[in-house]
């Protein structure tokens, strides 16, 4: 199979890591080869969380710039720093709702104008879908179900080989008990959310 | 089986037996050394965090001259430190196994250099092994024991963190059963390295360094894949981009030598390989460690051919490759048309704000900071060291003026202080203090230095992920309940000025500072309280109460963010508010408050 790249993007504490996990696990389940890097140098105090998922063929764990098949961005401005990661043919997946880093709470900065810049995105990949999947996630049960949301997107998208079943599978087996109905509520959600 | 590269490491060396594993942590290697710990808990697996790398490898030393199957691990700096005990045991060799695990960490995602680690496979003449996927992660920590055991010499497991941090399949093999108990024999005319002891074993360690040049040549960790005339000579993570570059340029033009077992590097098969090519590209992240050994067999075997590696139009020594940057290399080496990726436009796309990691809301290290800004200002000189607290060097705390390693902080102090005659204040965190900051005290006490060591106690080793040191109390755990005092370690160092304050008592803390300031000698103010971050995991925890800024109090002079800033505040519309979820209730910002208008929240709207 040709490969896939996913470039999952998020700020600490959004659950990339999980969401990288379920979609490797879901690939794995499929009889697809997963390669998977992470990279959180300092999440826990503020900082970018990255994930590369790379399903199908070939050897290497990274994805560089103008070749990831998918770009799903936990925040919106951490869509717009990878940008660089997409090309015309990039499916980007986006949350809309801002998670300011703290010099721009603390008004040292600038926080863009998250529209304009999507919509200037828009034209240039195949296809951007950006929507508020934070309140979807509070809608769903709890905040830190974002990652089941952009995950129900990404499977509605049919950017990976990978049926919604698979997901709803992997989602009860390896999330946490306590949540999975929260989580599975939040998956239906993104999936809604993708049209 | 899905497997990061550190669970592959760590159970590749369950796979092969391993009985006693020894670590100090530090990223990308942290995960490792995770793994033995909870392992150890429920068997017979020795596991411990050692005060430093250099104590790590000695204890595991001691337990392989007694015949066992030892592994330590490190991140690349941490060999550093290490170095002096590797060189000589490298003489003595070891009669069981010992793998020593080294993660280098090409672009600094989380170290202060990027070091490749290679070199001291050369300085001590030990071998090195170099996984290029998760799964060959795995085998070769297995063959690296058996390895160890046949030498008798330790070998070295060397990554980079995409390895370590990243995930592939696996497939597991059976776990071994381990020898925990095993027995010295006593030969000190082998082992205790006198000068004419070492004549000897230098000369042993030269014919064990042949042995292990034989094994390279025949090892099947180095092959040769194709049979083009175009050589391509690859280690790590570059062999994946190497073999998925090739394919995408659909020709087959390559001759691949794939280096697993790096030193003794395989001459005769590199000779072999290079007789059938009309050039040679060495890909390798870092320095050109395989581009000098190509070079050099080459010359022995009196072959004359183009050798590319680092240098203009081809690979640099700086940061890490990525597959677009291979490819293009090969393509221009090989003289192939190829499709580059095409990123979309986005110069003109608004910047993406930085965002920096801080230190986290109630972390203690903020309030040390704050208070010794207020006492000591721009006008003292402030080294600082390795862990959390580095990253009081941002604005507005601005506490850090110069780090290069651990430990450094305290013995670099009495060199600023003496040739400037400032006032100097360093930082060195509770790990980090018995990691390395005993020796430079005790010699800053001795040689009658002047400053103020800060020793920022939080209870753990934050940055790396909350393991134990030799002062943390782990007695919900059933470990170690008689932690060390770090008072009584810095009395017993000789420092007659010793303060320990709980830092979120800001007055009482600026009072102690101003106090340990007026005292001429090396003065210690101890700043303890737990890290928020730990402290929740831990029984018993409570949230306290947020605190709010009452609007109709604030007078909006901003001391809270212009001298505190804390991420738990935020500015809306014109006013400061606090994140109620994000504060821990540490209070030090009311303390900061001139209108004391930041008060906790009433016990009501908490539970709302």
């Amino acid at each position: 199979m040709k490969t896939i790249r996913i470039m999952i993007v998020a700020v600490g504490g959004q659950g990339n890591i999980l969401a990288a996990r379920v979609l490797g696990e879901a690939a794995l389940a499929e009889g697809i080869a997963v390669r998977m890097s992470e990279f959180h140098g300092m999440a826990q105090r503020g900082g970018v969380v990255e994930s590369m998922v790379l399903l199908g063929d070939g050897k290497g764990y990274c994805i560089s710039d103008g070749s990831a098949d998918v770009l799903l961005g936990f925040e919106p401005s951490e869509t717009i720093r990878a940008a660089s990661k997409c090309n015309a043919n990039t499916v980007v997946i986006t949350n809309t709702a801002p998670v300011p880093p703290f010099t721009v709470a603390l008004g040292k900065g600038h926080y863009p104008d998250v529209e304009s810049a999507m919509s200037l995105m828009a034209g240039r990949v195949k296809k951007l879908i950006a929507f508020d999947a934070t309140s979807l996630a509070l809608q769903a049960g709890s905040s830190l179900a974002l990652n089941m949301v952009m995950l129900g997107a990404l499977a509605k998208s049919d950017a990976v080989p990978l049926s919604q079943d698979l997901f709803v599978h992997v989602i009860k087996e390896k999330t946490k008990k306590q949540f999975v109905d929260i989580n599975l509520n939040a998956f239906e959600m993104g999936m809604r959310a993708f049209s | 089986m899905f497997l990061l590269g550190n669970e592959a490491i760590a159970r590749g060396a369950l796979e092969a037996g391993v009985a006693f594993t020894t670590a100090y942590p530090g990223t990308p290697s942290s995960e490792i050394a995770l793994q033995f710990f909870q392992i150890s808990q429920k068997t017979d697996l020795y596991f411990e965090y050692s005060a430093n790398e250099k104590v790590a490898l000695e204890v595991a030393a001691g337990a392989a001259m007694c015949g066992l199957r030892t592994m330590v691990t490190m991140k690349h700096v941490g060999v550093n430190v290490a170095a002096d005990a590797l060189m000589t045991l490298a003489y003595t060799g070891i009669v069981g196994a010992l793998v020593l695990v080294v993660a280098d960490d090409p672009y600094m995602f989380s170290s202060q250099n990027e070091q490749d680690s290679r070199y001291y496979g050369k300085l001590s003449g030990l071998p090195i092994l170099e996984p290029s996927t998760v799964h060959e992660a795995l085998e070769m920590t297995k063959y690296a024991f058996d390895l160890s055991e046949e030498l008798k010499l330790p070998v070295i497991l060397r990554t980079t963190t995409r390895i370590n941090h990243s995930s592939g399949e696996v497939t597991l093999g059976l776990l071994a059963e381990r020898k925990t108990k095993g027995a010295f024999e006593k030969n000190p005319f082998a082992y205790v390295c006198i000068p004419a002891v070492s004549r000897n074993l230098h000369p042993k360690l030269l014919n064990k360094y042949a042995q292990a040049t034989a094994i390279a040549d025949q090892s099947s960790w180095n092959r040769i894949e194709g049979d083009g005339k175009l050589g391509i000579i690859c280690n790590g993570v570059s062999y994946g981009y190497v073999c998925d570059a090739i394919q995408e340029l659909g020709v087959d033009h390559f001759r691949v030598l794939r280096i697993g077992f790096s030193h003794p590097f395989p001459d005769m098969l590199t000779q072999r390989f290079l007789e059938g090519v009309e050039k040679v590209l060495v890909v390798e992240e870092g320095e050109p460690f395989m581009e000098e050994a190509v070079r050099n067999c080459a010359q022995k075997a009196g072959i004359t051919l183009p050798v590319h590696g680092k240098g203009e139009g081809f690979f640099s020594r700086l940061y890490e490759f990525d597959p677009a940057l291979v490819k293009k290399v090969i393509a221009g080496f090989s003289d192939q048309p190829f499709e580059p990726y095409r990123p979309i436009k986005t110069d003109d796309l608004p910047e993406a704000p930085p965002r920096p990691p801080n230190l986290c809301p109630g972390c203690p290290h903020r309030a040390t900071y704050v208070a010794v800004r207020e006492v000591f200002g721009d006008e003292a000189i402030y080294p600082t060291d390795i862990g959390c607290y580095t990253l009081g060097l941002l604005p507005p705390l601005n506490m850090g003026d110069f780090l290069i390693s651990m430990g450094a902080g305290v013995g670099t102090a009495g060199g600023f202080a003496r040739a400037t005659g400032r006032k100097v204040v360093a930082f060195i965190g509770d790990s980090t203090f018995f990691h390395s900051g005993l020796s430079p005290l005790a010699s800053a006490v001795y040689n009658k230095h002047d400053f103020t060591l800060v020793v920022l106690d939080n209870g753990t080793t934050g940055m790396t992920g909350h393991q134990p040191h030799p002062g943390v109390y782990l007695g919900h755990l059933n470990l170690w309940k008689n932690p060390i005092s770090i008072e009584a370690a810095v009395k017993g160092l000789g420092v007659d000025k010793v303060i320990t304050v709980n830092p979120f008592h800001y007055r009482k803390t600026v009072d102690a500072l101003q106090q340990v300031a007026a005292y001429h000698g090396v003065s210690v103010l101890i700043a303890r309280a737990a890290c928020p971050l730990y402290d929740r995991t831990l029984p018993g925890f409570k949230k306290k109460r947020p605190f709010y800024i009452k609007a109709e109090t604030c007078r909006n002079h901003r001391d809270c963010i212009g001298k505190v800033a804390c991420p738990a505040f935020y500015v809306a519309g014109e006013k400061v508010t606090i994140d109620a979820d994000r504060c821990t209730g540490c209070a030090l910002c009311a303390q900061i408050c001139p209108e004391n208008a930041i008060l906790p929240m009433a016990k009501k709207e908490v539970s709302e």
